[in-house]
């Protein structure tokens, strides 16, 4: 049990040394090149880090970013220097696979307000000394897509051969796609949405509120305070992965079994084994995760509304774009569902774009996408080859 | 079998024809693309194509192979398209699938300037014979489905695209009928003709302005 008890402190120390020193890339932007917030404040000087895979070619065509989910990271397809597992898109991204790094210069960025080397509310303040704590300020969507654009900028690329993500990232896309239509050639969009539903922001809601009512939480204090509200995010998280799930799948998972007995044991215990799954599913990420990051990034989302931005109409957003879009749903994802990407699809026609659309059938809920589904895998190879001979890039060298 | 009757590319016939209509680098919708064959083939012409299926395996197939489809409904989902999105909005042997061919008709000739639609001919001779003769519902080797497993619900004869087509308000440009072999008929013979012995139709309409 202490031993447990160690390697959970031990992680959390690398964790925290994540926040400033990331073992991965990082471009710092001096004073003069603020990130101008939605908020109103400028956050400066400000970093970002970034993991790359691949090799950007000459002419720097073939520039593909990644954009990372609510609880993802930089660490796509290289080993995790926190938690020592894969990468959280391995399935995907990688040689020969449908992101193919043989052919693309893969780039993701954490984002800004993650905990994962990306300024966020666990970072030092430079002015303090110490972390930001909620002295950070609000961040948006938009936000985020703006310090990737400077990011872009810094490593000499123009325009992005192509744009990817779920959930989140899938908001940041369209993001991308309205904020530099000319920087991007093709965009994936998946399992996304243009705003947040009150459905979604309420689930956020008891997500955040778990996370304060942990006493160690301290008004987000807990790092300068030697606390961890690892109890009140665990609980969030537990929340949170129910719904990134089906009824389906955690039936067919779990059904009503018992983890290690045979019998109810008539208490509290975690006597079934969702329980037991879920517990295990909060605890680990506890060990990878800041506690204010989860608020700061719920908040985005919650705040997201493309169409606001243009007058209430969607379809301003993506006017006379030409990128070339593929937006993917799964049939069983009840958090970002089908009627919200074809609320993309349709805003996208009316814009005149050039969008694919396609539904893969899987009972395995919103988190279908970083998972094996070989239907989704053969339509994004299939929509990046056919960007690449329209044009975005040259053919492979044999 | 004058639906899988194939030309000289390996091309069905019926899409052959559709493709000629339409104009090098025009913008192309194909509602009920399918696998997408249509629409590779207008690709070859320059074409700016995009596409609409129902069923998920063939809009997975065509996204697949590079082509902007989307999955939907020819019944529903044409409402969301803006006036005058294409040059032509085709209906390859889709309409009598849908259950509003009036309002899939209409929806057409106001998302593009031209409408093409291909559809099986319900008053060729031998669907006739088959209905005075055996009296049952009819069933071909192009139309082998029976009455109870059909998706086809809307069935109508040459004549009655015609009356469609005035009911609607739209201008017929052109129309051929094809015998069992994909071979046309003769431009000159008159509608009857046409009626009994095309086994299925392709007509290019425009807006009456």
């Amino acid at each position: 049990m202490n031993k447990l008890w160690l390697s959970a402190k031990r992680k959390g120390v690398d964790r925290v040394r994540e926040s400033d020193r990331p073992q991965s890339p990082v471009v710092t932007f001096a004073p003069d090149k603020p990130l101008r917030l939605d908020a109103g404040v400028d956050l400066s000087p400000f970093q970002v880090a970034y993991q790359t895979y691949g090799t950007l070619n000459a002419a720097h065509s073939n520039a593909v970013l990644i954009c990372h989910a609510l609880t993802g990271d930089q660490h796509v397809a290289n080993v995790h220097p926190v938690t020592g597992k894969p990468g959280w898109w391995e399935v995907m991204v990688g040689p020969g696979l449908p992101i193919d790094t043989d052919r693309y210069f893969v780039i993701c960025p954490n984002v800004i307000g993650g905990c994962m080397g990306s300024s966020g509310p666990s970072s030092t303040n430079p002015q303090t000394g110490s972390p930001w704590g909620l002295d950070f300020p609000v961040i948006t969507i938009r936000d985020m897509v703006r310090a990737q654009a400077m990011l872009l900028d810094h490593l000499d690329i123009q325009r992005l051969f192509s744009i990817a993500g779920g959930s989140m990232g899938g908001m940041q896309v369209l993001q991308w796609c309205a904020s530099y239509p000319d920087r991007v050639f093709s965009a994936l969009p998946i399992a996304a949405s243009t705003r947040h539903s009150a459905q979604n922001i309420a689930f956020h809601e008891v997500g955040r509120q778990a996370v304060m009512a942990d006493p160690e939480w301290r008004q987000g204090r807990y790092i300068v305070e030697g606390t961890d509200p690892r109890r009140g995010l665990a609980v969030a998280r537990m929340g949170a992965h129910i719904t990134y799930l089906s009824d389906v799948a955690l039936h067919r998972k779990f059904g009503r079994k018992f983890q290690d007995r045979t019998d109810p044991t008539f208490s509290f215990d975690a006597d079934f084994e969702v329980e037991n799954y879920l517990r295990h599913q909060g605890s680990t990420f506890v060990e990878r995760f800041d506690a204010n990051s989860y608020l700061y990034l719920t908040r985005a989302m919650d705040y997201f509304d493309l169409a606001a931005d243009y007058g209430g109409i969607l379809a301003n957003a993506f006017k006379g774009t030409k990128t070339r879009f593929c937006v993917i749903s799964f049939t069983s994802d009840w958090l970002f569902p089908t009627s919200e990407s074809r609320a993309i699809v349709h805003a996208l026609n009316a814009g005149g774009a050039r969008v694919s659309f396609a539904e893969t059938e899987t009972d395995k809920g919103h988190d279908a996408f970083l998972l094996d589904e070989p239907e989704f895998f053969a339509i994004v190879r299939g929509f990046l080859e056919s960007a690449g001979r329209a044009g975005g890039l040259e053919p492979p060298q044999v | 079998m004058a639906e899988t009757v194939r030309g000289p590319g390996g091309a069905r016939v019926d899409l052959l024809l559709v493709s000629e209509m339409v104009e090098p680098g025009s913008r192309v919708l194909d509602v009920g693309c399918g696998d997408g064959e249509l629409l590779e083939l207008l690709e070859t012409k320059g074409v700016d194509g995009r596409g609409i299926e129902l069923s998920r395996e063939g809009v997975n197939e065509c996204v697949a192979k590079g082509l902007a489809v989307v999955q939907g409904d020819a019944d529903t989902d044409l409402a969301d398209y803006p006036d005058d999105a294409f040059d032509y909005v085709i209906l390859s042997q889709t309409l009598q699938a849908t259950r509003r061919p009036r309002v899939v008709l209409e929806h057409m000739l106001r998302i593009g300037r031209h409408a093409i639609v291909s559809f099986p001919n319900f008053g060729h001779w031998r669907i006739r014979l088959q209905l005075l003769f055996g009296g049952r519902m009819p069933q071909t080797a192009n139309l082998p489905e029976t009455w109870y497993d059909t998706p086809n619900i809307h069935f109508c004869t040459i004549k009655d695209f015609n009356t469609l087509c005035s009911v609607v308000g739209a201008k017929m440009e052109r129309a051929v009928a094809l015998d069992p072999w994909g071979t046309a008929l003769k431009i000159d013979a008159p509608w009857w003709f046409w009626n009994l012995f095309g086994e299925q139709a392709v007509f290019l309409l425009s807006r009456r302005p």
